[in-house]
C-alpha cells in the first residue's frame, strides 16, 4: 500500500514529463524546428556542470518561493504577493547587510532575520484586510506586489539608499564580504553552488516538520481540509489566517536571499521581480510536500538554464515557458487520473481476495 | 398500472471500495405504489445502493430495472430522467434562498430565455396541493426548521418529475409528530402511484409505514417482509439484521452528586436581525447528572451547543465548575474537559478527506495520546484509535482509510468514541446516536451511562424522545428560545413530551 502509494506520486510527474516534452515536439516540428537537434542540445548543455551549478542556484530561489506559496495553500489561502514580499525582503536585508560590521555567522544571521520579517510584515497588511475588512487576499497581496515596486524604485532613485553601483545601474551600497554567502564551486570549477542551498534545505525540512508534527501544522491542515470543523476543535480561524499569512511571507522574505547574498551583493533596478509567480506552478507541481517542490523546482530550473540554447538554435525562448506551462498541467490531471486508477486497482485486489475465501470455504 | 407491477428492479448488484464490500450480491423488487423500506446495520451498505440506484455511484456489476427496462445510469441526470428523485441524509437546499428558488434551482421554467416564475410558482403550488406538503414559496430557507425543510427537498424531487422517491434516513432529525406528518404525505403520495424507497433505522416507524421490508446484512440482502401479510416485530427485524435483542434504553438509578459541573444563567444568543434565538435560558448540571432537551430542532437548540462551547458569541454568564468560562475561547474550555458530539457531523465533526487517526485527534489536538506539549504524537494517536475502533465497534477495514469511507453511522460511532475519550467531566451531545444502527445505539447509551456513574455530566439533546426520556434525569422543553415546561422522565410519555415541544400544551 505504501509502496503503492510512492509509486503514485512518481508515476503522474514522469507521464507529465513524457507527456509535455512530446507535446512540445509537435510544436517544435510545427515550427520547422529539428527535434533531436534542439533536444539534445538542451540537454547536453544543460547537464554539464556549469549549467547544472546555475540550475541548483536557480532551483534554490524557486525552492524557498514555492514553499511560501504552499504554507498558505495548505489553508486555502492565495498568497500571489511573494514578489512584494520578496523583493521588499531583499531590498532591506542588503540595506542592513551592507551597514554590518559582524563576523560572518552573525552578520548573515542578522540579514536573514530582516529579510524574513520585512516579508511577514508586508504579508501581515494582507492578513489584516482579510481578517479586519474582509479584503480578499488574492486581490490585497496583487495590488501590495505593486505597491512594493513602487516603493522601492522610489527608495532606490530618489533617496540616499541607492547609489551608482555599476554602469548606469543603481542600487543599494554594496554588501562586505564578511556578510555575504557565496557558497563553493564543487561542481564546476568557475561558478559558485550558493551557500544558501543549505539553508533552504534547512527550511524544506523545517516546513515539513512544523506541518506533519506541530499542534500548529494540525490547526493549519485541520483549517484547510475543513474551517467548520477546525473552528469546532478549537482552532481561531481568525489568528491562524494572519499567522499562516506571517510565516508565508516571513519565507518569501528569503526568496531574494541566495541570488543576493551568493551573486549581486546590491539590491539593484535589474534585481528579479518575478519568482513569485513561478513559486505558485511549483507547488502546484510538488502538490504542497517538500520534496515534491524540490524536484518541481529542479525541473523547471533546468529548462530555464537549459533553454539559452533554445536561441543558438534560433528557435525562441518562449518554447521553454509553453513547456513549462504544459507540464503543470498535465502533471495536474494525471495525478488525478492516476489516483482513480490506484482505487480501481484496489477495489479489484479486495475482490479477488474475498473471492478466494469464498472459494476455499 | 396493475398492483403487481415491478417499479424497480435491482439484480446482482456489487460494490467495491478499497477494504471494503459495500454491496455483494443485492436483488431487490419493489412493488409500483408502495412505501419499501429498507433497514440494516450501520455500513450494511444501504446508503451505497441507493446512490447507485440515483447514478452517483457505479455498480461494479449488476443491472436496474425501471418498470420493466432496464437501463444503465451515468449520472443523476440518467436517473431523474428515468422518474427517479432521491432526498439526501443531509439537506442540500441553499439557505439564502427562497423556497421557490431553491425548487427550481437545476431545473428553471424559461420562456425566451428568461426565467418564467409565474410558470413555476404555479406549478408547485399544484404539486404542494396535491399532495399536502403546505410550504410559503418566499421565504427564506434559513428561516425554516428541518420538517418545512425536508417537505421542500420532497417538493423539489416531485417538481421534478419523480415518480420514484427514494429518502435515506428522513425520520432521523425529527420529532414524532413530524413524522407523523411526513408519513400522511407519503402515504397521499402512495395512494396517487408513487413508489417510495424509505431507509431507517427506527424499526417501530418503518413497521408503520411500510409495506415491504428488505434486511440488509453486510451487503447482501438477507429476505424481505411484508408485514400486512406477516406479524413481524420490530424486534425480529432487528434479530434479521444483526441478531441482536432490541434494546430499550431504561436510566438506572441516581447517580447525581453534589458538585455542580456546569451553570447556565441567562443565556441568550441574538441572530443579525436582532431576533433572540436563545432567550435568557439559565439551567444547572451536577456531576452524575444527565439534563435533556427536549424541542423541535430550530428552537435554539443549536445555538445553545455553540455558545457554551463558544463558537458563537452569546450574552450571559456561563460557569464550569468555579471558573467562568464566558468569555474563553473554544479550545480552553475543550481543554477543561467538555466533550462536544455537534449536530452536524461532517460540517462540525470531521476531517472528511483526512485518516481517522488524525480525526482521532481533532477537537484534542493539544492533549495526550494526540500531543506531548508542542509536538504531535502521531502513534499515540493511532493506538487510541484503535481501541475506539474495537470499542465503539466501528466498522472500518483499517484507521488509515479517511472518514469519508466510514458509512454515516460508522463516523457517529468514531465521533462520539473520541468525545468519550479523555475523561470528560462534561459532555455536551446532540443527538449522540443519529444515525445508528439498534445494536450500536444500546453500546452508547452503555457508554454513556457508564461514564455518568464515574460522575460525568451530560447535555444532552436528541430528537428521539425514548433516547431522551430513557437517558435523562431531568428533562427541559425548549420552544422559541425558552425554556417552556419541564418533564419528569419517570412519568413522561413520548407523546406528551412531543405535545410540549409544540407549545400545545403542558409536559407531565
Ligand atoms: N466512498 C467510499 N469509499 C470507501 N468505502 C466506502 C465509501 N462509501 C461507503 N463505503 C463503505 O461501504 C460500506 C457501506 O456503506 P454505506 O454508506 O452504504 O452504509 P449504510 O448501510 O448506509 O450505513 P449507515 O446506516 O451507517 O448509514 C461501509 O463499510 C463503508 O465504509
Ligand atoms: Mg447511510
Amino acid at each position: 500500500m505504501n509502496f503503492r502509494r510512492l509509486a503514485t506520486s512518481l508515476v503522474a510527474p514522469a507521464i507529465g514529463l513524457v507527456v509535455s516534452l512530446a507535446a512540445t515536439a509537435v510544436i517544435l516540428i510545427s515550427i520547422d524546428a529539428s527535434v533531436t537537434v534542439i533536444f539534445s542540445s538542451m540537454w547536453n548543455y544543460g547537464t554539464s556542470p556549469r549549467a547544472m551549478t546555475l540550475m541548483l542556484n536557480l532551483a534554490t530561489v524557486y525552492f524557498l518561493s514555492a514553499l511560501a506559496v504552499s504554507i498558505g495553500f495548505k489553508m486555502n489561502l492565495f498568497n500571489i504577493g511573494v514578489n512584494g514580499q520578496y523583493i521588499l525582503g531583499s531590498l532591506a536585508a542588503a540595506v542592513v547587510a551592507s551597514n554590518l560590521q559582524l563576523p560572518k555567522v552573525a552578520s548573515i544571521t542578522v540579514t536573514i532575520l530582516t529579510a524574513m520579517l520585512v516579508g511577514a510584515a508586508w504579508a501581515g497588511i494582507a492578513a489584516w484586510l482579510k481578517v479586519a475588512r474582509g479584503v480578499s487576499e488574492v486581490i490585497s497581496t496583487i495590488m501590495l506586489n505593486f505597491i512594493a515596486i513602487g516603493i522601492i524604485s522610489y527608495l532606490i532613485v530618489r533617496t540616499s539608499i541607492g547609489t551608482e553601483t555599476g554602469v548606469n545601474i543603481r542600487g543599494t551600497k554594496l554588501i562586505p564580504e564578511s556578510g555575504m554567502l557565496r557558497g563553493n564551486a564543487f561542481i564546476d570549477p568557475e561558478t559558485k553552488v550558493y551557500g544558501f542551498l543549505f539553508i533552504s534545505i534547512f527550511v524544506g525540512i523545517g516546513y515539513w516538520f512544523l506541518l506533519n508534527r506541530t499542534r500548529f501544522g494540525f490547526d493549519l491542515r485541520a483549517t484547510g481540509k475543513s474551517a467548520s470543523a477546525a473552528r469546532t476543535s478549537g482552532v481561531q480561524s481568525t489568528r491562524m489566517i494572519v499567522t499562516t499569512m506571517l510565516l508565508s511571507g516571513a519565507v518569501a522574505g528569503l526568496v531574494g536571499l541566495p541570488y543576493l547574498l551568493g551573486q549581486t551583493g546590491s539590491y539593484n533596478l535589474q534585481f528579479p521581480t518575478e519568482w513569485g509567480f513561478i513559486g505558485i506552478a511549483i507547488a502546484l507541481l510538488g502538490r504542497n510536500n517538500p520534496v515534491g517542490i524540490a524536484f518541481g523546482a529542479i525541473f523547471v530550473a533546468f529548462l530555464d538554464v537549459s533553454s539559452g540554447q533554445l536561441v543558438l538554435e534560433g528557435v525562441p525562448r518562449e518554447i521553454s515557458t509553453i513547456m513549462q506551462g504544459l507540464i503543470v498541467i498535465v502533471v495536474v490531471i494525471s495525478y488525478e487520473v492516476v489516483r482513480r486508477n490506484q482505487v480501481k486497482s484496489e477495489q479489484r485486489s479486495v475482490a479477488r481476495a474475498l473471492a478466494k475465501q469464498e472459494v476455499s470455504a | 398500472m396493475s398492483e403487481s407491477s415491478v417499479a424497480v428492479e435491482l439484480q446482482g448488484i456489487w460494490k467495491r471500495f478499497p477494504g471494503v464490500i459495500a454491496n455483494s450480491n443485492i436483488n431487490l423488487k419493489v412493488a409500483s405504489g408502495t412505501v419499501h423500506a429498507i433497514v440494516g446495520e450501520n455500513g450494511a451498505g444501504k446508503s451505497t445502493l441507493m446512490k447507485i440506484l440515483y447514478g452517483m455511484q457505479k455498480a461494479d456489476e449488476g443491472t436496474i430495472s425501471i418498470n420493466g427496462a432496464a437501463l444503465v445510469f451515468n449520472s443523476p441526470s440518467d436517473a431523474i430522467a428515468a422518474g427517479i428523485g432521491m432526498v439526501h441524509q443531509h439537506f442540500m437546499l441553499a439557505d439564502n434562498f427562497t423556497v421557490l428558488e431553491n425548487i427550481i434551482l437545476g431545473s428553471e421554467p424559461k420562456s425566451g430565455g428568461k426565467l418564467d416564475f409565474v410558470k413555476a410558482r404555479k406549478l408547485i403550488s399544484e404539486i404542494a396541493a396535491e399532495n399536502g406538503l403546505a410550504v410559503n414559496p418566499d421565504v427564506l430557507v434559513s428561516e425554516l426548521g428541518v420538517g418545512d425543510r425536508q417537505r421542500i427537498e420532497i417538493l423539489k424531487v416531485l417538481y421534478r418529475g419523480a415518480n420514484i422517491l427514494i429518502l435515506d434516513e428522513p425520520t432521523a432529525v425529527l420529532v414524532p409528530h413530524e413524522v407523523e406528518e411526513l408519513f400522511n404525505t407519503l402515504r397521499d403520495l402512495k395512494k396517487q402511484g408513487f413508489t417510495v424507497i424509505f431507509i431507517s433505522h427506527k424499526l417501530d416507524e418503518v413497521l408503520s409505514i411500510a409495506d415491504e421490508i428488505t434486511v440488509i446484512r453486510q451487503g447482501t440482502t438477507v429476505g424481505t417482509v411484508n408485514p400486512h401479510l406477516e406479524k413481524v416485530s420490530a424486534r425480529d427485524l432487528a434479530e434479521m439484521m444483526v441478531g441482536n435483542e432490541l434494546p430499550t434504553p431504561a436510566s438506572v438509578g441516581n447517580t447525581i452528586q453534589d458538585q455542580v459541573v456546569l451553570t447556565v444563567e441567562n443565556l441568550s444568543v441574538i441572530a443579525t436581525g436582532g431576533k433572540a434565538i436563545v432567550d435568557g435560558v439559565s439551567f444547572k448540571i451536577r456531576a452524575g447528572e444527565i439534563l435533556g432537551i427536549a424541542g423541535v430542532e430550530g428552537n435554539g437548540q443549536a445555538e445553545i451547543l455553540n455558545a457554551l462551547m463558544g463558537i458563537e458569541s452569546a450574552t450571559g454568564k456561563v460557569m464550569f465548575q468555579d471558573e467562568d468560562i464566558s468569555k474563553k475561547s473554544t479550545r480552553h474550555r475543550r481543554d477543561l474537559g467538555i466533550g462536544f458530539i455537534p449536530e452536524d457531523r461532517q460540517r462540525q465533526a470531521l476531517l472528511l478527506e483526512a485518516p481517522l487517526w488524525e480525526n482521532r485527534m481533532l477537537g484534542h489536538q493539544t492533549k495526550a495520546p494526540n500531543a506531548k506539549g508542542f509536538w504531535l504524537n502521531p502513534r499515540g494517536a493511532k493506538a487510541d484509535t484503535k481501541r475506539i475502533v474495537a470499542e465503539y465497534d466501528v466498522r472500518t477495514p483499517s484507521i488509515d482509510v479517511n472518514a469519508s469511507a466510514l458509512s454515516g453511522g460508522n463516523q457517529q460511532k468514531l465521533i462520539v468514541g473520541r468525545e468519550m475519550s479523555n475523561d470528560p467531566k462534561l459532555l455536551i451531545a446532540a443527538h449522540p446516536t443519529r444515525g445508528v444502527d439498534v445494536g450500536a445505539q444500546a453500546a452508547i447509551w452503555d457508554h454513556i451511562r457508564n461514564a455518568r456513574q464515574a460522575g460525568l455530566a451530560v447535555l444532552l439533546i436528541s430528537a428521539d424522545l425514548d433516547e431522551l426520556i430513557g437517558l435523562s434525569d431531568s428533562i427541559k422543553v425548549l420552544l422559541r428560545g425558552k425554556f417552556v415546561a419541564d418533564a419528569d422522565p419517570a412519568t413522561v410519555t413520548p407523546q406528551e413530551l412531543g405535545t410540549a415541544m409544540t407549545g400545545a400544551g403542558r409536559a407531565a
